[in-house]
């Protein structure tokens, strides 16, 4: 998901509620074995065995009309099922939820479509599925055909569409139902890049209307951008509620997996007279680090072992984040070279404050000769950190650019 | 709860979700919408076969008809074959109306009604084809039925509440228990052939004199309400008979305690269609 370049935050006054959410609770039930058939049920009384599983465990708090509110937390922290309850497709078990308007949900792009019937005819039966008249469909026909992109194939059957074409289509429709209230589940991210675009124009459209979004979401770069407001949910509960930024911060904060200083399945080579033992990441007090927070004061510190006296030794790095993209390489030939290293020791390479934006990263490390032609270690993946939202707090890419905005009438 | 108000909302929905049962049923065949009519029409050439040829039945229905000779049994076969292969074709397709569309119910909202409507509404636009063809085929053959008209129309409508009443009972309950779809598959043969459909209801006067309990065995017989149903398109449009009013009367009643007590079951189980679908 690409940015939202609206920025601009509704002020939290003078705004109704679009939906109030009121003591609500769901119980699902795990079947050990399920009675679905008579049979099944009649041998056991009539009694299936199940757990009960509370999804939703009295959650309570209130969306304010405009703006776009998110929704995030873990797999199976219910978010998923709040949205559900809200769309009305479950039904809680305890509480109740009002909305006030219209309300149309993107749970799934193109439910409903029948294979066989072409793309106009689906366009007005998936229409009608999401509360739109005939007269409506009509009027907004082109549009949504147009935002779709699919003016030649509106006649095919759309058992004939590419994946993409049918959830454009889907998308094009649900969002065109101009709801009061939209709820969108994880579907973001359908079509390419222009398509992406479009989606984005559409949401701030709809934001600008003063409609009110609620969003579903893993990603909190996309809740950060978008939401003027989130809740956190965990184990069925709220955890809470309030600015994205912050909210995230504490999230992560909570949420993140312990990094235990273990093998990543790294290689090693090189001669061996000089070795890498170990690479750590301190942060600003000297204390050995798994994460740090972007921006921060860090140093990189490396453990080096060598047998007998190595000559001119070049130490080097390169940081690489854990997709594979090369964030940065650098070594200390142009800077310092010592005239020789002997037994134990490390090298330390200080960082004011750490460029690279949030993300996991991989240290690759190795010690040269000074012509650069005898590799005595090579280690790739030597360590494994994390950085963590920090100064900027939102950035993209691989390493935040440093500089200063200034702004002049 | 589902209000008033939403289903009024939902007409359209319920128009379209008919046309596309309507329209993806008979596409990309050949015959098309003549299928509709192919199937009772084979069945009916079948039964006078088998009846007629085989067995050299007295079939011949007896009564205020014209009508006589070999043309006489199909077309008293059709005038109840259709109008059962409406409720046969109408339960079937209610059982799976809430597990076929599951996809539906569970990622959108809309009162999940609609889906047996629109199931019995597609069924009925045939079925008035049907009915209209054959109509035509009596009135060659010279019965003039065409007085009973506004009546027929009205026994039709009530069947088709009948129907979607089971609908909703039987898609409910398919939910839960899939045993449902296969019950009704025998529970279905069993009723046709304790409906008048195939045989003349006269043809039952032997056992009228026979009990159980001390009631007679015909008015067991007569408590089916296809049996009502089946005798009055059969007093109408072959005939040509105003119907029994306590078989209309009868009709109306079964009718529409059959959408209450569908509905009734539908609305208790409907809260957990999503998630046990």
């Amino acid at each position: 998901m690409t940015a939202l370049v609206s920025t601009a935050r509704t002020a939290g006054k003078d705004r109704g509620t679009a939906v109030r959410v009121e003591g609500v609770s769901k119980r699902f039930r795990l079947y050990q074995e399920r009675n679905q058939t008579l049979k099944a049920a009649m041998m056991r009384g009539g009694r299936a065995t199940y757990e009960d599983f509370w999804a939703l465990r009295d959650v309570s708090f209130e969306i304010p009309t405009g703006g776009v509110f998110g929704l995030i937390g873990q797999n199976g922290s219910g978010k998923s099922t709040l949205l559900k309850c809200m769309a009305r497709i479950l039904t809680p078990d305890e509480g109740r939820i009002t909305v006030d308007g219209k309300i149309s949900a993107l749970l799934e792009l193109g439910a409903g479509f029948h294979q066989e019937l072409s793309g106009r005819e689906n366009v007005y039966l998936n229409g009608s599925i999401l509360g739109l008249t005939r007269k409506e469909i009509d009027r907004k026909f082109d549009e949504i055909v147009d935002f779709a992109g699919l003016d030649h194939f509106i006649d095919t059957p759309v058992k004939n569409y590419s994946s993409g074409m049918y959830v454009r289509l889907g998308f094009s429709v649900a969002i065109n139902v101009d709801p009061d209230v939209l709820l969108v589940d994880e579907v973001l991210a359908v079509g390419d890049e222009a398509f992406q675009r479009k989606c984005d124009e559409k949401f701030a459209d709809l934001r600008d209307a003063g409609k009110t979004i609620v969003v579903v979401s893993h990603s909190l770069s996309t809740v950060r951008t978008m939401c003027d407001e989130a809740a956190w949910l965990e184990h069925g509960v709220v955890k809470e509620i309030g600015v994205p930024g912050l909210l995230i911060e504490k999230y992560v904060e909570n949420t993140h997996v312990e990094r235990v200083a273990a093998e990543h399945g790294g290689s090693q080579w090189g001669s061996g007279e000089a070795r890498v033992e170990k690479v750590e990441l301190l942060d600003e007090h000297g204390a050995p680090v798994l994460r740090v927070r972007a921006g921060a004061p860090a140093t990189l510190r490396f453990h080096y072992q060598t047998q007998g006296p190595i000559v001119k030794p070049v130490f080097g790095f390169g940081i690489h984040r854990i997709d594979g993209t090369h964030a940065t390489g650098v070594n200390s030939r142009e800077t310092i070279v010592p005239d020789r290293i002997e037994g134990t020791g490390h090298v330390d390479f200080a960082m004011a404050s750490l460029p690279l934006v949030q993300g996991s990263y991989d240290v690759t490390v190795a010690v040269v000769d000074d012509s650069n032609l005898h590799t005595f270690d090579y280690r790739t993946k030597a360590l494994r950190f994390d950085v963590g939202s920090g100064r900027p707090r939102e950035a993209e890419g691989v390493f935040a650019i440093d500089g200063r905005w200034s702004f002049e009438d | 709860m589902t209000t008033l108000a939403e289903y009024r909302a939902s007409r359209e929905l319920l128009g379209n979700l008919t046309q596309r049962e309507l329209r993806g049923k008979y596409k990309r065949s050949a015959l098309g919408w003549a299928w509709s009519l192919i199937n009772p029409l084979a069945l009916a050439l079948m039964f006078t076969f088998v009846f007629g040829v085989v067995f050299q039945a007295r079939l011949a229905p007896v009564g205020n008809t014209d009508l006589e000779g070999i043309t006489a049994y199909p077309l008293f076969l059709l005038c109840g074959l259709l109008p059962w292969a409406f409720l046969a074709n109408g339960v079937n397709g209610g059982i799976g109306a809430l597990v076929a569309n599951s996809n539906l119910v569970k990622k959108v909202y809309f009162p999940r009604e609609i889906l047996l409507g629109a199931n019995t509404l597609a069924l009925l636009v045939s079925l008035l084809i049907e009915m209209s063809v054959l109509g035509v085929a009596l009135l060659l053959f010279g019965n003039i039925w065409l007085q009973f008209l506004p009546l027929i129309l009205v026994v039709i409508a009530l069947q088709s509440v009948f129907v979607t009443g089971i609908g909703l009972l039987l898609s409910a309950l398919n939910v839960y228990f899939r045993d449902v779809q296969h019950f009704v598959g025998i529970g279905l043969q069993l009723w046709f052939y304790a409906t008048p459909v195939i045989y003349p209801i006269t043809l039952l006067d032997n056992i009228a004199d026979r009990e159980f309990l001390g009631i007679s065995l015909l008015t067991f017989y007569k408590l089916n309400p296809m049996t009502a149903f089946v005798e009055m398109y059969h007093q109408m449009l072959f005939f040509l008979q105003w119907p029994d009013w306590e078989l209309f009367l009868y009709a109306t009643f079964c009718s529409f305690a059959m959408l209450a007590f569908g509905l009734y079951v539908f609305k208790k189980l409907e809260p957990r269609f999503a998630e046990e679908l």
